[in-house]
Parts: structure tokens; sequence; C-alpha cells
């Protein structure tokens, strides 16, 4: 039994809840329970064995529990208490853009109207929808000044894959195909395994000392055989590349395209557009700009915007507008194909519709002024505590490290973890790869000066037990329901499915 | 503005720790030339009343399920959700939670995803299963990457009855991958040919991929059909559309798959125009450092406590970059949630219960439909909920005339695939009641 000042220390200022065990769905109920609600059927129940064949029909009843409504609802809302979400907590989670979902998007993609359409219905049936898909597909080209917009990619990564697919085909169209991509070292993992999907080499330059990529680096490796340069703007680092113009002649000379990963748009929304800074093709992750939530990993959408030369091969169908009516264009030659089934997460194309329908021009310029302030301030107030690597004005992020903190023995983990016994998620961590022990933190805009005070606070406490007390932090987290779990025992003795105990034979 | 908390003072302070004048200061990171002169081009914002009507206003000039007599199916099958799944799925601390790096605070995602992984396992007769991919025709495709990877063997064979969206995701996917990819066409009864299967079958066959209740409603013979091509050395892909035929047919696994890629919108997701919906894949545990996606196991934290975390991410792409498995970064882990709900509301009875339901009801519509004048049957095959009937006209001109009735009466499906001219396939769920199943039987009868 821990004393009790001793345990308060441990916990910091975290207080534990009403939080529950719970066993996993299967170990509750019983034989013969329901939760459902079924009506008695109106056409007689046929026996599926008068036409088909007995050994294609199932033999064993399959692994799901018998349980009473109240059960799987008491059930998933214990599980979902022992979640941290935006709606519980400030994420300053680098790169991830963790900005509070607004309540009116739900209300409004839980309308009949969206969510009880067909894909299959008839155009005349669907004109609402499509009038979304298009304006949003228009919103999209003005705030990232391309030309044509496509909503189909099913999330980020699959928007990259779609516009290396057009580079690659637009090139393929005038004689030759190409056989590398270069991508900084700042890059996320999606952008060169999205290359290689495509059949690219992965060229990887080093970013400057400055943390930005330089014209230089470039051009060395700058050749024919080169199809495109990948960049992420603003860079991982939370940095503008401030060279981007002149990289895109550099590539643009000898023929190749500028993509950009559009994971950072928070930042500069409203402010810069990629596609006047030479930019070819990028992708929107709705999730992150446009407030579509994340769901504890997906679904996501990864729109794609190009600009005129690549408009050809963007995925079919398109939405056009035809003598004011809306339609379906699957009549394009050049097309990459399709790269999911039907149209795109439709449901998130409502939800970033609604968002900036709410935002405005105004609005929206707004969210970067303030997403970055927002940062810089985080930065600002951090850099005596803890190592800032790079130390200027930077966008919607800053990196820190645990430089400071390796000489008591603590690193960037640690942190992290004692960050939860304070009530915050932790930055994410070891991300980007040129920062050993990086803590990449992005408030976002949604956050108030007063949540940014008390996780600035608790960071200085954080540094000071460091110093003072590092083995509570070597030790942490030591508020929530589990403690450190073992991932090499996860990993080694891999149990991914529930096996009910064998029951006794009678 | 609502959503944007700091006030003038307060962004005054800030700017003064930071030692700027102004946000605006801050952007001088940007070369003035790449920095916007004007503001963007957009409609102005609206306070949330205005919002919600404008936005009621416009969902209105759709006509949904709910207001017509809808008999589509053909990928995305109209189901009853329980209202407790909407309670679950619309939870702040599902809704709002992050991917689940950090395990510690992430036990409720990561303990409902490996409930999903348990239920998707044993409805597919496999021995893991993952909530990684975006739906179902992305899974296939990612799917027959994984075959290629395992086989190290250049050629796919495709049944040309596998729906027409998944056959062209798979082809997309298989741009710049060197293979061949060979479509395998179908017989009389809508299965596929055996003779055509059979000239294809040789040691360059990586797998046959068979989506069963196939795109014609007919359910096929996987048995036979995996014996003949692991005989050959290939793997079988199965996969699936209509998720609630799992209800009473035979697993995959059980008619022996090595890959299983299926669309599970059909469990607790809605229709949603076409998405999001989520690809469940499965497959045995040998080929598991080949599955792409998120992947969850049990073990147990520093005091021995139960407890969940992602595993086997050296195959990510977050880890491995270009040598990844897949670049998939997300999962579909809330809609995974939904159909954890509904699974767990349904139960192995009810959801054997809805199967029945919808499997008879498409047989009262079919013999309903197959007695009128000049209707044919196109396949003879066994098959679940949907069918196709063969008309000696184009049905696209029935179906306006049905859709003035407030009737969608299935899709003309000419272009699918060659042999299909003037087919409808027409879907019954348990959704449709008797009388409008009546009503479209008269309907279609005043119409021939």
């Amino acid at each position: 039994m821990s004393n009790k000042p001793q345990l308060e220390k441990r916990q910091g200022p975290g207080k534990r809840g009403m939080i529950f065990a719970e066993p996993t769905i299967f170990e509750r109920g019983a034989p013969g329970r329901t939760g459902h609600s079924l009506p008695e059927p109106e056409v007689p129940l046929i026996d599926p064995k008068n036409e088909i064949d007995a050994t294609l029909l199932r033999q064993d009843a399959a692994l799901l529990p018998e349980v009473s409504e109240l059960d799987v609802v008491r059930h998933f809302t214990r599980l979902s208490q022992w979640n941290y979400s935006i709606d519980t907590g400030f994420y300053p989670l680098g790169s991830c853009t963790m900005k509070y979902n607004p309540k009116v998007n739900e209300e409004v993609a839980r309308m009949n109207g969206w969510v009880k359409l067909h894909p299959q219905q008839p155009v005349e049936t669907i004109q609402g929808a499509l009038e979304l898909m298009f304006q949003l597909q228009g919103f999209l080209a003005t705030i990232s000044g391309m030309d044509a917009v496509s909503l189909q990619p099913a999330a980020g990564a699959q928007g990259e894959f779609t516009g290396l697919l057009m580079i690659r085909a637009y090139l393929a169209e005038q004689g030759n195909a190409r056989t590398k991509v270069i991508i900084p070292d700042t890059a996320h993992g999606t952008n060169p395994a999205s290359s290689a999907a495509c059949g690219y080499e992965v060229v990887t330059i080093k970013s400057g000392p400055e943390g930005f990529i330089t014209p230089e680096a470039v051009r060395a490796v700058m050749d024919d055989d080169v199809a495109a340069i990948m960049l992420t703007n603003p860079n991982t680092l939370g940095l503008f590349e401030r060279h981007i113009g002149e990289i895109a002649e550099i590539v643009h000379s000898r023929g190749g395209l500028v993509y950009c990963d559009g994971a950072n748009q928070n930042a500069i929304v409203g402010m810069a557009r990629l596609g006047d800074m030479g930019v070819d093709v990028q992708h929107f992750n709705l999730h992150k700009t446009f407030t579509t939530p994340h769901g504890g990993g997906g679904p996501g959408s990864g729109p794609v915007a190009v600009k005129k030369i690549l408009e050809p091969y963007l995925p079919v169908p398109m939405v056009v507008k035809r003598d004011g009516r809306y339609d379906w264009d699957s009549d394009r030659p050049h097309t990459v194909g399709k790269v999911k089934g039907f149209y795109g997460n439709f449901g998130m194309l409502v939800r970033a519709y609604t968002y900036i329908r709410e935002m405005g021009a105004e609005g929206l310029r707004q969210v970067a002024l303030r997403a970055v302030l927002n940062a810089n301030y985080v930065r600002k107030s951090l850099q005596e505590d803890f190592y800032l690597p790079h130390d200027k004005t930077c966008m919607h992020e800053c990196v820190f490290s645990d430089k400071y903190q390796q000489a008591f023995g603590v690193k960037t983990i640690d942190i992290a973890k004692r960050l939860m016994d304070y009530g915050y998620h932790p930055p994410t961590i070891y991300f980007p790869l040129v920062i050993p022990g990086a803590l990449m933190i992005e408030p976002t805009e949604t956050e108030s000066l007063q949540t940014l005070d008390r996780f600035i606070r608790s960071m200085k406490e954080i540094a000071r037990e460091c110093k003072e007390d590092p083995e509570i932090v070597q030790a942490a987290p030591h508020i929530p329901k589990v403690r450190r779990l073992d991932e090499v025992k996860a990993a080694k003795e891999p149990k991914f499915v529930f096996v009910p105990t064998a029951k006794k034979a009678p | 503005m609502r959503y944007l908390p700091q006030t003038n003072d307060e962004i005054q302070k800030m700017c003064e720790t930071i030692g700027v004048k102004s946000p605006e200061a801050l952007f001088d990171v940007i070369p003035a030339a790449l920095r916007m002169k004007g503001g963007l081009d957009l409609p102005k914002p609206l306070a949330e009343a205005d919002l919600i009507r404008h936005l009621k206003d416009l969902g209105r000039t759709n006509d949904t399920t709910d207001s017509l007599s809808s008999f589509l199916g053909g990928g995305a099958y109209h189901h009853y959700i329980p209202v407790a799944v909407s309670a679950i799925t619309s939870r702040g601390e599902f809704q709002t939670a992050y991917t689940p790096y950090q395990p510690e605070i992430s036990q409720g995602t990561l303990q409902a995803i490996f409930e999903f992984q348990t239920m998707i396992a044993s409805l597919t007769g496999m021995d893991l299963a993952n909530a990684g991919n975006y739906d179902g025709a992305s899974a296939l495709a990612e799917a027959v990457l994984m075959a290629l990877r395992i086989t190290k063997r250049p050629k796919v064979l495709l049944a040309a009855s596998i729906h027409p969206d998944y056959r062209r995701v798979v082809k997309t996917y298989l741009t710049n991958i060197e293979c061949e990819i060979v479509e395998i066409p179908f017989d009389e009864s809508g299965r596929l040919q055996m003779q055509a299967l059979e000239t294809q079958l040789d040691d360059c066959v990586a797998a046959l991929c068979v989506q069963s209740p196939n795109s014609f409603g007919v359910i096929e013979t996987a048995n036979v059909l995996s014996a003949k091509v692991h005989a050959a050395g290939g793997l079988m892909l199965s996969c699936f559309t209509e998720a609630m035929s799992l209800g009473f047919l035979q697993s995959p696994g059980a008619l022996g798959a090595d890959i299983v890629a299926g669309e599970g919108a059909s469990f607790g997701n809605f229709l949603n125009f076409g998405g999001p919906y989520l690809g469940l894949f499965a497959t045995s545990k040998q080929y598991v450092r080949q599955m792409p996606g998120r992947l969850v196991g049990e073990t147990v934290d520093a005091e021995g406590k139960r407890g969940f975390v992602l595993v086997l991410s050296t195959r990510e792409q977050h880890i491995r970059r270009e040598k990844a498995t897949s670049n998939i970064c997300t999962n579909q882990a809330l809609c995974a949630l939904g159909t954890t709900t509904f699974l767990s509301l349904m139960g192995p009875k009810g959801l054997d219960r809805i199967a029945q339901v919808n499997y008879s009801n498409a047989v009262y519509l079919r013999d309903g439909l197959l007695g009128l004048k000049s209707v044919q049957r196109r396949f003879s095959g066994p098959h679940f909920n949907e069918f196709i009937l063969k008309f000696k006209q184009d049905p696209r001109d029935l179906l306006v005339s049905l859709r003035a009735r407030g009737i969608l009466g299935g899709i003309a499906v000419q272009d699918w695939t060659q042999g299909l001219e003037n087919c409808l396939l027409v879907c019954a769920t348990e959704m449709n009641t008797k009388a409008q199943m009546d009503e479209y039987i008269q309907a279609m009868k005043e119409l021939l």
C-alpha cells in the first residue's frame, strides 16, 4: 500500500474517476440472450437447402456474443471511457492536426438526405449529393490554387497513390514514365510507400542544416530519370520550405513534376496556396484541416487536386454540371481508373463541406493565423526547458527533443508517457526521423490560451521532475487504466483473436 | 468565431511572448511572392441555424431509400441498423480519438478492434482479420498484391463475375506492377466457367480471385475452385460485397480461401452514398507478415494486467517506408466499431435470421417477377439476396417508369461485363416489406 502523499505525487494533477474493469464482449452474456428487435417475417421463410448445396451452407455458428442491448451499450460505453479523445482533452500531436471536430458536422452528416442514399441511385434522385460534391471540388480547388479535384481517394495515403499514378500516366504519355521519385528525409512514411506502390525507386535527400530542402540538394539528384519530387510544405519540422519555388523550377526544367503532401495544409489555409508555388498535384487530409473526426484511426478522406495538365488522368467518375444538372462523367479515356468502390468517403465530404460553409474565407484564414500563433507561443514558452533544434519561427508545429533530459537518464518516450498523468495525449514522438528523440507539438487553432498555459506548466513541471525525480517519469504513466504494455510479448506470442476456454466434455 | 477561442487581448499577449507585432508577421517566413494577395473566393460564412437549414434543404433534393421503395444492391445493401449502433459510434471518446499509437490511453479503441478481429475471423473462417482497408474493392486489390508477394508468381486470375468496381480497382492498383491479369468468364449458371479456368491454371498463377455471392448474386462453388487453384500452387482469394450472406452461407475459409477480402458495410454502416465503408480482410497465420494494415494483439502491462496494442508494425509504412507491405496509414476504426456493435446486438441467431429473411424475400420477389410474361432468369445458379432477370427489351425504360411510381427497380447491368444485355440486377433485403414487393410485381406486370 503506497501512502497518500506518495500516490498523489505519482499521479500528478490527474485524478482517477470511475473506471471499470470490463472483459471482452465474448465473456459477457448468456446462451439465448439477444440484443436485437427483428420483425416476424412477412413471407414464408424458405429453407436455403432447397436451392443451395449443403456444402455451401454454414455448419457451425460464428463466434458472436449473445448479449442484451444494455450489455452492449454498457460494454462499449465502458470501453469508450478508456480512450483519450479530443472531446476529453488536448492533443498536442504534431502533424496530426487534432483540432476540435464541430458537433454540427455530425448532426448534418447524419441527416437522412445523405446517409440513406444508395450509390447506385439514378442521377435525377441524387442532385443534392452531386451538388455538394461539385461545390466541394470547387472549394478545394480554390483553397489549393489548383484546377481540378477528385474526391475519390479514401485517405491521404490513397490520395498520394492516386497523385503518383497520374504523374506516371502523364509522363508515360509523354514517352517516358521515368524511374525515380525524390523524397526528403523529413517526409511521412506514406510518401516512400506510395512511390513504391507506383513502381518508383525512392531517392532520399537530406534537408539542409536550417531544416529546409535546399535547391542544391535537389539539383544534385535531379535528372531525366526523376519523375517527381514529393514535398511536404510546411514540412514535418513545422518549417515552411522557402525554396519551394526554385525547387519546382529545377524539377520542371528537367521534365519532372512536383507533388506536395497536403498533410500540413492547416498552417497555410487562406494565407498561401500550393498551386501558386509550382506544385502540380497535392492531396488533402479532410480529417486534418477540414475537421472530419479521426475515429480512432479512420475513416479518413484524401481528395487530390491537380493542375490542368493532370486533369485528364483523374479517377472516374467525376462530378460534372451540364445544363444546370449534375451528372457523372466516366467517359475519360486518359483516367488512371478507380482507387475505391463508388465515389469516395461521402460522409466525410458532407462534414468538410459543412465546415467550409461555416468558416468562409476569412474564417479559414484565421484558422491558419491562430494555428501558427499557438504553435509559436508553445515554442517560445518551452525552449528553455526543452532543446529546440531549429530556433526560428515555425508554422503549425514545433519540434523539441529530449537532449537536455538525457543527462538525467530520461528519454522522449518517458516524457510522453508522463504527460498522460498530467492529463494530456503525448506529442508525436521520434518523428521526424532527422531529429533524434523528437517531440513534435502541434497545438492547432482550436485550443485556448488557458489550455496552452496549463500544458506549458505541465511540460515545465515534467522537465523539473526529470532532474529531481527521474524515476517517476521513467515509470510513467501511473494514472491510465493500464501501465506500459509489453509489446515484445504481443509480437512474440501473437494473440489476434479471443479464444474461448474449451467447454468441458459432459 | 466559436472554434477560435483566442480573444484580441490574448492574441496581443501571445504576440508579445513570441516577439512579433501580429500573427500575420509570423507568415513572413513565407516568401512574399508565394503569399496570397486577396482572400479566398468562397461563399459567405453561415451561422449554425442557417447552416443546418442549408444542408437540410440540399439533402431534401435527394430521394432516399426511405422515401423510395428500393431494390438496389450491386455492392451496397440497405439493411436494418439498430439505434444503439449510432449511440455508440457517436460517442466523442470513440469518434474524436486518434489512431491508438499510445496504448495506455487508447484501450477502448484497441479492445473494440480486437473484438472486431475476433468476430470477422470467425465469420470468414480464417485465423485472423483486421480493419485496415478502406472498402471491399481496395481490400481485394491489396489481397492481390499480397498474393503476388507471397507466391512471387506473375499471373492473376480474376473472375469476370466480380463487381466491376472491384475489378477496376484491382487493375488500377496493379497498373505499375509486373503481372498479367486474366479475366475468367462465367457459364450459364452464372458461376465461373471451369473449362476456361483449367486452361489458365499453370505454375505462373499467383491467385484466383472469386466473389461469392458474385456480382450476379450467384453463389460460387468456392470449395471446388480452391481445390483447383491449390493444385496448381496458387492462392484462393475470396471476396464478397454482401457480408450479410455470411449469416448462413459457409465461411470462405471453410471453403478453402487463403485470403478473404470483402465489404463490411452491411454490418451496421449506413449506405452513405457509397462511403465510408470498411474493407474486411482476413487470412491465415502463416501469411500475417504480408498482411496490409493495422493489427491489434493482446498482451499484458507492467503489472500483468490484460491490455491491447498495435502489433507487427514493422510491416507498415511508418517503420519500413518504401519496403512496407502497403501504404495504408489509416484504418476504418469507427466503421469497424459500428460493425462490432451491430454483430454484438445480432448475435449468431440474429444474423442467421436476417440472412434468412433476405433470402426468403429475394426468392418471393424473384418468383413473383418470373411469373410475368417475357421475364426470364438470366442465370440458373443459386443466389442470396440479389439475382439477375433478363427482359426482351432494354430494362432502362422500365426503370424510368418504375421510378415514376416511387420504385427503384434495380440496376441495369449491361455495361458490367459481356453477356448482360437487357439484364436487370434486383435485390431484396429485410428492409423491403411484402407490400413493397407486391407493389413492385404489380407495377412490373402493368408495364410489361
